[in-house]
Order: C-alpha cells, then structure tokens, then sequence
C-alpha cells in the first residue's frame, strides 16, 4: 500500500508514533486519500460489502463456536441447544448461516462485475487471482461449515465431496481415508472440518488483506475501462467512496434481513434438520445453492474422474482469464460483439445452476452437458477469438468526459493530488 | 481535505449529518446487544437451578459433606459441640467480616452449618478440619476459616456465604429453596 | 419379520415411487395459517390443543425430545402458566441418578426437564413400530416439506411463504384412503395421499372425537373434532415446537427491517449531498462518449 506524503500527523504523540508506525499514513493514503475513479457504480461497493460479510461471519461464528459442540454424538443436539436455549443463539446461528448465502451472492455480484468491466486485464492480473484463490477459500469453508450441524445434509454432502479425491488414480482411496480420519465419514471427519472451518476465514481475510494491497498499486477499474488521467477524473477515497460503500453496506443489511428474520430456512435444506443417519441417504442429494452450477458440470461428465477434473477446471480455468482475453479493451461497454456473449454466458452459468438442483437424468442431464461444453468454450474459444474479429466502440478520452460530457468541467481530485496512484512505490 | 464548495453552509447539512451518524452509531451499540446476551447463562442452565434436597442422616458428626447445586460446591458440616462452642463464643466485633454464628445456621440446628466451599478470595477449595481454628484453611493463598466458616485470617476478605436452603424435617434439607410460607 | 421389515424399508426409502406406478403425489394444500406473513404469530388456543393432540395421540409412539416442559409456559408458545407446567411435568416419570448408591432412579419430572421418550431407545422403537423407528417430533415442521418448483421457489422469497411443512404434515395427517384399484399396499404399509411414494409406515393415527378440546361457556368444543382441525392444531402446535422463538425472531425482524429502513434513507441523503460537493454523482454507468450528452 502506498505510503502517501500528505498524511501530517496533528498532535506530538502522533509525530512520535507515526516515525515508529507509520500506521495512520498508511490507513490515510489507503482509505482516505486514495484516488477514486468519479465514476464507478455500486457495483464497486461489492468489495465493501464483503469485507463486512466477512467481519460478520467470523464474528457470529466466533459466538458460535462457544456454544456448538463438534462431536458426531452431539452436533446436532448442541445446534438445537443454540437455537432453543441460548440467549440471541437463534439469531446468531441464522446470521451465520444465512450470511453464507449473502456472501456467495455479493461474491458472485463482484466476480461478473469483473468479468463484465475487464478488471482482470493488465495491470490487475495478481489482484484478481488472489480473487480467485479467496474464492476457492470461501468454498471450502462454506463446505465444511455446512457438515458441522451434522444433519442428513451435513453427513450425506461431505461424504458426496470428500468422495470425488477418491477419484484421483492410485491414491485416491488413501487420500480420502486420510480426509476422514477413518474408513467413512465420522466423528474424526467432523473434528477437522470444525477445525479448519474455523481457521479458513482468517486465511480469507490474510488473503483479502493482499487483494485490497494489490489494488492499491495499479488503483480500481472502473465502468469505462480507461485508467485515470488527471485529478479531475478522480475523486478522494474519503469520503466519497466511504459514505457511498457505508450506504451499500445498509442497504445490503436490509436484504440480509430479510432473509434471517422472515424466511431463515428458505436457502437451507429440509433434510438437514433430520440428525445425521449412515445408514439413510435423503432422496435428493444437493448441495447449497452457491456450489450448484459446479455440481451441475460434475454431473454432466459420465466418468468419475473426468466430471471431478471438469469441475475443478471449472473454477481453475478463471487463473488463465487474464491471457485467454486478447481484447485490448476492458470495459464490455466499448465490446458489442462480447456484450452478447457475455450475457450469454451469464444465463449458462445460471441455468447450470438450475440444473445442479434437477436430478441427473434424460434431458436434464443433456442440457447440463451442452452448458458444460458452452461455459468452457466461453473461455477458451469466445475470449480468444473475439479480441481479434471484434471492432470496438470509440473510448472517451477521459473518465470525467465519459461521466460529464465534453464541456461539462466539475471539481475532482485537488490539483496536485497523484493521478497515477502508487507513482510514488 | 479541501473542496471548493467546503464552506460554511446552512444548519440544514449539519443537522443530516449529525442525525445520521447518530442513528449509525445507536443502531451499531445495538447490534451488539445480542452478542453480549449470548453470553450470559443459557434458558436450560436457569431452569436447571431446581433446588437438591438433601438427607442428614448419614453425615456423622464432625464430619464435612461435599455437595453441588447450580454447579457450585456447597459443604454441609456437622459440627461437633465444641466446634458449635467455638465459633459461638468469638467476639463478633474483632472479626473482619462480623456475623454472628447463630445468623449463619438456622434456628434449632446450630449442628449443621451449609456453607458454599469456594474461598471468597480466589475460589480455590479450602480443605476441612484445619487452619489455626481448625475450620477451613485454603491451600492457595492461606486463608483461614473457623468453625462457622467466617474468615479469621489470610486475604479472604469475607465470610464463606451461605446459600439459600431451608429444613423441611429434622433430618431433612433442601438448597436452593429459602423458607418461606 | 425380517422380509417384512425390508419391505417397508424399500417403500420407505423412495424405491416405491416408480415401482408402485401409483402416480404423482398432489400437491398439499395450502392453508392459511395464523403464523405465516412478517407479522403472524401462533393462536395460543390453537397451540395449547395441539399440544393436547400430540399428548394423547402422538406422544404414544413419537418422542419430543428437543422440548422441555418449561418451554411450554415461555412466551411465543402455548403459554401455559407456570403451574400448570409444573403440574404437568409431574405427571412424567423421568429417570435420574445414579443416586449415592449407584442406582439409577425415577422421580417425578420437573419444568427444567425435556419430554421422555416412549421408548428407551432407537432400536426399541424401531422394534415395536415393525423395523421403521417413529421419528422425534420436535423439528418435524421444518425437517418436512416438498418441492416448490418453478416458478414458485421465486415468489416465495418475496411473499415470504415458509409453511411448506407444516401443510405437507397437515396433508399427511389428513391424507390416508383406500389405495386405489391396482395399488398394492405390503404388509406393515399404509396408504397415503401426500405421502411420497404412497406407501407411509405409521397407521392412521387419527379419527374424528378422538380427542376431546376445551368446552366453552355453551358446552360447546373450541373447534371441530374433526381429523382435520385435530391436524391443523397439532401442525401449529409442531411448528412451534421446531422454533421456539419464531414469535421474537419475526418480532424483532421488523424491528431491524425499520431501523435500517430508517438509517438507508439517512445515508443516501447523506450521500447524496457529499457528492454535490464533486457536482454530484452523474449516472456513472458507463456509456460509448456523447451518447450520454444531454
């Protein structure tokens, strides 16, 4: 994070801490000088909001984890305890439960952002994977948070998940013997899930703390694609961004609301509230709604190890985006010819999902294929080619001129403030 | 940071400002309620305080019982008549925390003394039949109890409480319940 | 007994779906329960009959293990008083122990201890119940349900519809016919309307003035006495038993909707009005140039 020279610490004791420190210099270019491009959407706000579902989570699970009892014998009856007898345990555990949801659904609001505008073009290529590896992060703990209640679902999903490594050639069966702890999914299996579902989403949050470091130096994207230019394209990060990310942050509040409060179990299955039965499989076995278009590829490939490797390669092949696009435009405003696609694409990945929930037979299973072999040429054929056949719109000249007009001049950026942020190192 | 339009401008702003970090700050402190609630005793851990009735008969005397309600340990000692002696005949002004021993038992049953059995110092478990007046002494930081469990020495500051129970027949007590109508 | 107990397994494990050819399972009917919507809440009465239902009918065979006695006087539920509840709990045995001489013992149930179980455990109620255990009640409302499907999984976040199980445990209870011509139904198996696959273990377990409900001044019942209005009550009464504090929750849900409400509004013309400093904040979505020139 750059370390800006306009931060003057005001009081003597700040002098003294900040040449020891440098601690609010570097919160004051990082948060609050930090030039912002004048344009960006709410769509920018999504990394905001998932810094605060990410606080969330960890503090409702931080509660949790003091209530909730991971052992096989007694998970689910310590769930029960949570939602019956401790004070607020109701509203904790639906908090966190549901803010899994919300954070998959801001993720993936802030991933086809991405997508649509180019972020993960040059220079922001390292921001962007380390967004795919939080990703990836955030999946398995969502995983291995849902088998801790130790309901049908818990059980029967983390032996359907853990089972797709003893797809791996020779050592498959070690590997999953060793992710149990034993030669099925039992109590060994939920001990370590608890463990590392704790301890994930502070590797999360190191990872974001790298993410919001690597987009500092190159600065953010913005609708336009074109970086900024001068002052005036750009706006201090405080307070504009702070006041219009604290107002996104609410107004995500009252969706999540909703949710917690009126239709709790809405996004959680019914089977989850019967206690963990080996001996039972539920009829339909689905994962939560966030792993759906995944579990739709997996399915969709008839062999083991290939729909295991489709899937993998599903959310591996986002790495490569970077070098697989061969515009030199960001923004898909400026691509027409993309737009279509890039809509296209947006109802595939949707309509896998649908598919993950549908059982795999007849024509659902053909769909979920055709989707399959759509989604992977999307990357492989439709970024690549496109960026030669296509003929982009005109750029504005300027973030300012494609916000104002021409003519039009407002107050940006003071004069004087960096233009290119991290100009300085 | 300085803006070109940052000058003094109506009480209109001020006041949206001011009502908006106030309602940000009311509705944050609120936020934490639930949590802090969470971490008081749960509703089963309430209810379960159900009052432990307890048999006398086969405590001899002289001898100290071990028992717990609510999760705490409580001593239930039949005391002999010279212990009864001594812990009657202190003078209650000379103590640190002055009670007299026919307020710590109840009336007609001044042979058994029901006292909680963690040291009001630190809340270690101080062991019977010993000390200089050999009632309770604590093995952690040396304090010093007598015969009615009121504190003689050492840094406990108080007496050992005695917890709410009642004789419900002669030979009969239950903890937790005070004797009321 | 053992060929007899793998049949009622086959049918209950959905095998029998297909295999039966019995049709497609109707939807169950929706009804209008006094506890749907951000602002329902339980009718006491209704839940203190339920409560009567499950007692005399349901407790014979089911268990209700996540429920404690006192849970039935907190506020939200059938809101007993304090002494009925302890009147109550002291018509239970429950066991405890071991006492000083190591014996395990019975003594009258108190407020602070959940519902016993019919039965000492699993394998026994699976023995006397012909190889299927009867499951325990207290999250019923909630661990049942049935496919919403397109497009109604939609709607249902706006509308805020989350009585798909206690309608499809209503329908059950009122489901059972004659199979119709054709349908073969094994032994130890019953046939059900809503039931998937058709084919449900448990035996109709109610009838019309089987239970009998509080009389009013006229010596009239407080509600029919009918299979139907028993299932009804007995549904709301399981429905709270899966969520105890469903009343607080939606309570205070419309409390925090309210404040955020509030704190939104306050926040965008907060916004608003900081963004006027840059000349406010143009429709920053991006546009090919001059296109967007007024």
């Amino acid at each position: 994070m750059s370390h800006s020279t306009t931060y003057v610490p005001k009081s003597a004791f700040a002098k003294w801490f900040e040449t020891r420190l440098p601690v609010a210099g570097l919160v004051h270019s990082s948060f609050i000088a930090f030039p912002v491009p004048r344009n960006l959407t709410y769509f920018w706000t999504f990394g905001a909001i998932l810094v605060f579902m990410l606080a969330a989570q960890i503090v409702t699970g931080v509660f949790l984890a003091m209530y909730y009892t991971p052992n096989a014998a007694m998970a689910f009856q310590s769930v029960e305890h949570i939602m019956r007898d401790v004070n607020y345990g109701w509203l904790l555990r639906y908090l966190h439960a549901n803010g899994a949801s919300m954070f998959f659904i801001a993720v993936y609001i802030h991933i086809f952002r991405n997508f649509y505008y180019g972020s993960y073009k040059a220079p922001r290529e390292v921001l962007y994977i380390l967004g795919v590896v939080i990703f990836i992060l955030m999946m398995a703990t969502a995983f291995m948070g849902y088998v801790l209640p130790w309901g049908q679902m818990s059980f029967w999903g983390a032996t359907v998940i853990t089972n797709l490594f003893s797809a791996i050639p020779l050592v498959g069966d070690t590997i999953v013997s060793y992710l149990w702890g034993g030669y099925a999914v039992g109590n060994p299996t939920l001990n370590r899930f608890f463990s590392l579902h704790f301890l994930l989403p502070f590797m999360i949050a190191g990872v974001v703390i790298l993410h919001v470091w690597a987009l500092h130096v190159p600065g953010q994207n913005n609708p336009t694609g074109i970086p900024i230019k001068s002052g005036k394209d750009a706006v201090p990060f405080t307070p504009y961004a702070t006041i219009k990310d604290v107002f996104a942050v609410v107004v995500f509040m009252l969706f999540f609301a909703w949710w917690v409060f009126y239709i709790p179990n809405y996004l959680g299955h019914a089977d989850n509230y019967i206690p963990a039965n080996p001996a039972v499989t539920p009829a339909h076995i689905v994962p939560e709604w966030y792993f759906l278009p995944f579990y739709a590829i997996l399915r969709a490939i008839p062999d083991k190890l290939g729909g295991v490797i489709a899937m993998f390669s599903a959310i591996v092949i986002w790495v490569f985006m970077p070098w697989l696009d061969t515009s030199k435009v960001r923004s898909t405003a400026y691509r027409p010819l993309y737009k279509q696609f890039f809509w296209v694409f947006v109802a595939v990945c949707v309509l896998l999902g649908w598919l993950g929930a549908k059982p795999a037979e007849g024509y659902y299973t053909l769909a979920a294929q055709i989707c399959t072999v759509y989604y992977f040429a999307h990357f492989l054929i439709v970024l690549p080619v496109l960026g030669f056949i296509e003929r982009p719109l005109p750029l504005p000249n300027s973030i300012l001129e494609s916000v104002m007009g021409v003519q039009k001049v407002g107050a940006g950026m003071p004069a004087g403030a960096h233009a290119e942020p991290q100009s300085k190192g | 940071m300085a803006h070109p339009t940052h000058a003094v401008e109506p009480t209109r702003r001020d006041f949206l400002f001011i009502a908006t970090g106030a309602a940000a700050a009311v509705s944050g402190a609120t936020l934490v309620w639930p949590f802090v609630q969470s971490l008081a005793p749960d509703a089963a851990t309430v209810a379960a305080g159900a009052p432990v009735e307890v048999d006398l008969t086969p405590i001899a005397e002289g001898q100290i019982v071990k028992l717990f309600w609510r999760g705490k340990l409580i001593f239930v000692r039949n005391r002999t008549p010279a212990e009864i002696k001594a812990a009657e005949d202190v003078n209650v002004a000379t103590l640190r925390d002055p009670q007299a021993d026919a307020a710590r038992v109840k009336a007609g049953h001044a042979q058994w003394l029901v006292v909680y059995g963690n040291c009001t110092h630190l809340g270690c478990v101080p062991l019977g039949h010993q000390g200089e007046y050999e009632g309770w002494f604590c093995p952690c930081h040396g304090s010093i109890f007598d015969t009615s469990g009121r504190v003689r020495g050492g840094p406990a500051p108080t007496n050992l409480p005695v917890p709410p129970y009642t004789f419900t027949s002669d030979t009969k007590i239950v903890i937790g319940q005070e004797a009321t109508a | 007994m053992i060929k007899r107990t793998l049949l009622i397994a086959a049918a209950l494990l959905g095998l029998s779906g297909p295999t039966l050819a019995a049709g497609e399972t109707p939807i169950p009917p929706q009804l209008s329960w006094t506890f749907a919507g951000p602002f329902g809440t339980f009718d006491r009465a209704q839940l203190q009959r339920g409560f009567k239902v499950y007692r005399e009918v349901c407790a014979s065979c089911h268990s209700l293990s996540y429920v404690a006695f006192r849970n039935l006087a907190q506020p939200g539920g059938p809101e007993f008083s304090e002494a009925q509840v302890r009147a109550l709990a002291a018509e239970y045995q429950i066991q405890d122990g071991p006492n000083d001489a190591g014996d395990m013992f019975e003594r009258p149930g108190r407020p602070a201890d959940r519902f016993p179980s019919p039965f000492p455990n699993e394998n026994a109620a699976a023995a006397a119940n012909g190889g299927k255990a009867p499951p325990d009640l207290s999250l019923m409302a909630k661990a049942r349900t049935y496919e919403r499907g397109f497009p109604w999984f939609i709607f249902d976040i706006f509308t805020q519809f989350a009585e798909a199980g206690p309608d499809y445990l209503h329908a059950v209870l009122i489901g059972y016919e004659e199979p119709p011509q054709g349908v073969q139904v094994p032994t130890g198996g019953h046939y059900n309307k809503y039931f998937p696959g058709h084919i449900i273990a448990m035996p109709k377990p109610l009838s019309d003035g089987q239970v009998e409900y509080p009389k009013d001044a006229n010596g009239q019942a407080q509600a029919p006495e009918t299979i139907d209005q028993y299932s009804r009550d007995v549904t709301a009464f399981l429905t709270w038993t899966a969520e105890p504090h469903f009343e607080a929750r939606k309570r205070l849900g419309f409390q925090v909707m309210l404040v955020l409400l509030v704190l939104s509004v306050l926040l965008y013309f907060t916004k608003k009005k900081i963004w006027a400093r840059v000349g406010g904040e143009v429709d920053g979505h991006a546009t090919p140039p001059m296109t967007h020139n007024p």
